[in-house]
Order: C-alpha cells, then sequence, then structure tokens
C-alpha cells in the first residue's frame, strides 16, 4: 500500500469517505477547519453530502437526522465546539443512533486556547451531555492510527447502534506524518449496511405493509435487541448492560515495553507518542520504565493498570496535556490506590517535552 | 538515526512549505519515517509560523525535539527564538536578506543564504522558500536535488505553472551556495 503525507485533517476525513461516510455537517473552529474543508470538496466526489450547519447545535443535529435515516454520518468540533454539541450527542444517545463524533481538542476551559490540548477527558469519558450515557471514545496517538480508528468508528457505531466518539487534538490535527489509508469499501457493501439498518430500526417513511419506524429523543425509539420499551428506565437498563458489555469486549489498550518495569507511565494520544521517547531514552540510560496507554479512553482498560505489583511498581507517572489532570481519577480506580501517582502535565498549548517526562520520571526513582 | 530541523519565519515567507515539500519528497521517494509539527500564531501573513521536521530511521515519538541538528531561520525573531536549541556543530542557515543580526553562538556552523534578494532577482519573492531549501539539500545531501524539484513542480507547478521555472532557478541557486559551503568546510 501507497504511503501518502497527509495532515491530521486530510487523513481524518479521507478515512472517514472511505468507510463509508456520505453525510458531514459541521461549523469551523480552530484546530480542525481542515476537517469540514476536505468534505465540502471531497463529498460531491462520491455523491454524499456536506452541509456546513448555521451553528454546532444545528450541524450536530443534522447529524442526528441523517443517522436515524441509516446513513453513515459524522461530525467533527474542538472543545468549547464539542460542548456546544452536548445536547445533539445526548438525543442521539437516547435514540440510539450511531454516528461519529470527533473532537480535535484544544486549550480551555471555556473558549481557552486555539493551541492543542488534552483537556476534554473528563467530557469525552463521562459526560458528553446530560443523562449519563456514554459513547465508545477511541483516541488515536498518530496520524495513522486516527485515519484507522476514524475507519473503524463507523464499525462500531453500527454494531452498537450508539455514537462512538474519536478524541484526538489539534496537535495530530495539524501535524503532517506518512499515512497508508485505509481501503474504500464497496458502493454494494455501503448499500447492504444502509439497507439493514432500514429493515431493522431506521427511518424509511411509510412502506405498505411494513411496520413504521420511528426515532425519538425521548423512550420512544424502536430498541437494539428485544421489545418496545415504553418507559425510560428500561432504556437506560437496556444502555447501561450494553456499556458493561463494553467493559469486555470493547477495551484496548497497549503495553508499553513494561517489562520489569518499577515506574509505569499512564498517558493517552499524543501525550502517548512523547513518552514513547521519554521511556526510550530511559531505558538506554537502565531505568526500568514502561507504559501502559489506553488506546480507547472509554471503556478504560482497567484490568492492566489493576494487574500492577504494588510490591513491584514504585510509582505510576499520568502525563497528560491538562491541568490538573483528568485521566487520574481512573488510573486510581483501577489501582485502587495501591501504587503511588504522579502528574507530569502541560495544558491550553504548551507542549510536554521528552526531557520532562524523563526528568519527573528520575524524580521517581529517587525518592 | 533521526535528524531534526526546525524552520523559523513570518507567515508568507515560504516557512511550512519549504518543510513541506522535503516531507513529501521523503515520504515518497524513501522509506524513513517522517513529522512535521507546525506551530503558528492567529495572524498569517506577518504572523510568527515555524515547524518542526523529523526524518528518522526508527518510529517516531515526541515530533519536537529539545535540541536540532539543523535550523533555517527566515528572519531576527526566529533566530533569536531558536539559535539556543541547536546542537553544538549544528547547521544554522540564515536568510541574511531579512535576518541581518549577528548570530550570539561561536560552536555551530553557519550558512548564510540571501535567499530573498535570489527571489526577486529570479523574478518573484515567492521563491525565496526554494532558494532556501536549494542551500540545505546543498549542503546536507539529506534526499537528491531532483527529487525535491520534482515534489515541487508537482505540488506547487500545478496552481502556478508560471513560476516553475522561477521556483528551479532560485532552486539551483540556493543549491550552489550550500554546496560550496560544505566544499569549503571540507577543505578547512
Amino acid at each position: 500500500m501507497e504511503r501518502q503525507f497527509l495532515k491530521g485533517c486530510e487523513a481524518i476525513a479521507e478515512s472517514a469517505v472511505r468507510a463509508g461516510c456520505r453525510f458531514y455537517a459541521g461549523y469551523p473552529i480552530t484546530p480542525q477547519n481542515e476537517i469540514p474543508e476536505y468534505f465540502a470538496r471531497r463529498m460531491p466526489e462520491v455523491g454524499g453530502v456536506y452541509l456546513q450547519g448555521e451553528s454546532e447545535v444545528a450541524s450536530v443535529n443534522m447529524v442526528y437526522g441523517a443517522a436515524g435515516g441509516g446513513t453513515r454520518c459524522m461530525t467533527s468540533s474542538a472543545s468549547c465546539g464539542i460542548s456546544l454539541k452536548a445536547e445533539g450527542m445526548s438525543y442521539m444517545a437516547m435514540a440510539r443512533v450511531p454516528a461519529v463524533v470527533l473532537n480535535a481538542q484544544r486549550g480551555g476551559p471555556g473558549v481557552g486556547d486555539i493551541r492543542p490540548a488534552q483537556q476534554d477527558y473528563f467530557q469525552a469519558t463521562k459526560a458528553l451531555g446530560n443523562g449519563g450515557f456514554q459513547y465508545i471514545v477511541l483516541a488515536p496517538s498518530t496520524i495513522q492510527e486516527a485515519a484507522d480508528m476514524t475507519y473503524e468508528a463507523f464499525d462500531l457505531a453500527d454494531k452498537y447502534r450508539n455514537p462512538v466518539m474519536v478524541l484526538t487534538d489539534g496537535f495530530t490535527a495539524a501535524m503532517m506524518e506518512p499515512v497508508v489509508l485505509p481501503e474504500q469499501k464497496s458502493e454494494e457493501e455501503l448499500a447492504a449496511i444502509k439497507a439493514a439498518k432500514k429493515a431493522d430500526w431506521a427511518l424509511k417513511g411509510k412502506v405498505e405493509g411494513q411496520p413504521l419506524h420511528k426515532i425519538s429523543f425521548n423512550a420512544g425509539s424502536k430498541p437494539p435487541q428485544g421489545k418496545f420499551m415504553n418507559t425510560g428506565e428500561d432504556r437506560n437498563k437496556t444502555d447501561a448492560a450494553m456499556y458493561e458489555l463494553w467493559k469486555e469486549e470493547e477495551v484496548r489498550y497497549e503495553e508499553y515495553r513494561l517489562d520489569n518495569a518499577e515506574v509505569v507511565i499512564a498517558a493517552y494520544g499524543v501525550a502517548a507518542r512523547i513518552s514513547a521517547t521519554a521511556i526510550n531514552i530511559l531505558r538506554a540510560e537502565g531505568y526500568k520504565v514502561g507504559m501502559i496507554r489506553p488506546i480507547r479512553v472509554n471503556p478504560f482498560p482497567e484490568k492492566p493498570y489493576a494487574a500492577l505489583d504494588p510490591a513491584k511498581v514504585k510509582g505510576i507517572l499520568v502525563v497528560e496535556h491538562s491541568i490538573p489532570s483528568q485521566m487520574i481519577y481512573d488510573v486510581k480506580l483501577a489501582t485502587g490506590n495501591t501504587i503511588q501517582i504522579d502528574t507530569c502535565l502541560r495544558s491550553c498549548g504548551e507542549i510536554i517535552s521528552r526531557d520532562q517526562i524523563v526528568e519527573d520520571v528520575k524524580k521517581i526513582f529517587a525518592k | 538515526m533521526e535528524r531534526d530541523l526546525i524552520v523559523g519565519g513570518f507567515g508568507g515567507q515560504g516557512v511550512m512549505r519549504l518543510a513541506q515539500l522535503m516531507c513529501y519528497t521523503a515520504t515518497e521517494t524513501t522509506d524513513k519515517y517522517v513529522s512535521y509539527f507546525p506551530t503558528y500564531g492567529g495572524e498569517q501573513r506577518g504572523g510568527t509560523a515555524n515547524c518542526f521536521v523529523i526524518i528518522s530511521d526508527e518510529k517516531i515519538g515526541a515530533m519536537t525535539a529539545p535540541k536540532c541538528d539543523d535550523l533555517i531561520v527566515f528572519n531576527n525573531p526566529s533566530l533569536a527564538k531558536f539559535e539556543a536549541r541547536l546542537k553544538p556543530n549544528g547547521t544554522m542557515f540564515v536568510n541574511t536578506t531579512v535576518a541581518t543580526d549577528a548570530p550570539k553562538r561561536t560552536d555551530i556552523k553557519i550558512v548564510n543564504v540571501p535567499a530573498t534578494e535570489i527571489a526577486n532577482e529570479v523574478g518573484d519573492i515567492r521563491c525565496a522558500n526554494l532558494a532556501m531549501l536549494g542551500a540545505y539539500i546543498g549542503y546536507t545531501g539529506l534526499l537528491p536535488a531532483e527529487n525535491i524539484k520534482k515534489t515541487a513542480e508537482k505540488k506547487l507547478g500545478a496552481k502556478r505553472p508560471e513560476l516553475i521555472p522561477l521556483n528551479n532557478a532560485a532552486f539551483d541557486r540556493g543549491f550552489e551556495i550550500g554546496k560550496a559551503a560544505r566544499e569549503a568546510e571540507k577543505e578547512a
């Protein structure tokens, strides 16, 4: 397969098209403007639709509609723009429609900073909107992963009939790297995927002799399995069962140079790739240090952290572009507070250097 | 083996394009790992623009290095900001038409390239980045000159075919300056 030198945003948008995304609606915001820009040019070539909504709220609700009709669809934004999409993201969770939402994180809170950050971990994993719902959240650390995970997100969304979030950042969005793009799904395959949705639950208008499908942001949608449910509580229970299933089937993580590690770095996304460089430097100097990297931050990979032996591991260092740290709470829960946790943090556009990580790991060894 | 380069200048000087042309060429004509990481202010023309390039035999983690092997500066603010980040015995390429301040370091090599002046002489100020890229390639031999010129023709020539001969001329003049600097160094 041919490598291409692509910007993160370009690789993401082209991978979405190749996964069969045929409807994109968004509203401009730095640092992900090249995503809508790419779709605006590309969608007409594949018979898809690109729409710039009048706002984030409008565009996410356009995606809600497209998802309800069974079309593979996507919206993207950055941080404060994602906050504005909270209503639609929550409605899509209640209606249980498959869609992909991408966040190229920037500094916060509020409008924060146009420069990159990783300050939306809580939002992405704990509260994308009201109501206690969850999305599977994919966290790429390179442009290749951003391409592959965006592609995969569409399959995951259809598999669970639930939206999926790709949690990337302004670093990855603006960087360029060689990428091998995923294969274009065939028109036949895409038509079959859509037809299956129409036959099961998606909106299709009134067809003689067939039951009418409906999509609703209260408890009224046809549920993914089982009988029609009228109460919100029943829907909550169905969703809760799905979240439990994710913990069994959808956890993804990477263990990096973890053999005999006495200090373990916990980092996701761009912070993890910088940490990998720091680990290589430290290992060359004889320091036993490794990393557990969540490839998906929801469901969180509790088991590999829980498996760390407090008798052997001196400490954990959470490396994150967020002040204060957000992922630290999931690491604490997973380890049951049995191992000392320190942090190595920057935020609001400042980038963590490999030297800073090296220094902070050495401090733990010196304790 | 990892080679780290920082390129800095004003928005509009072709700083990002220079780095991208090199990265496109490395991606398409070698098996090396490549990363390009841009940073810039809110402004475009006249604002600060700089980027970090890594070309490596191994997978690239951190996309910025604390110290770089090579530094290209297009203006005085970039010279002041990045001079300290050059490794001892590293090479700084200076666009002497615009970056007129005297470098402070004495433990580095300096290649002076009047890139903007060359660009004006070949007929278009926008070619300054190609003149500088030519000097960088002429000095380092990092990638074949012909491959870079082919990439420039493909990426820049499609929109502005009238600039192709000017870009090539600027690149060639820079290349000779870089090559001569390298040869003078060998003789010394």
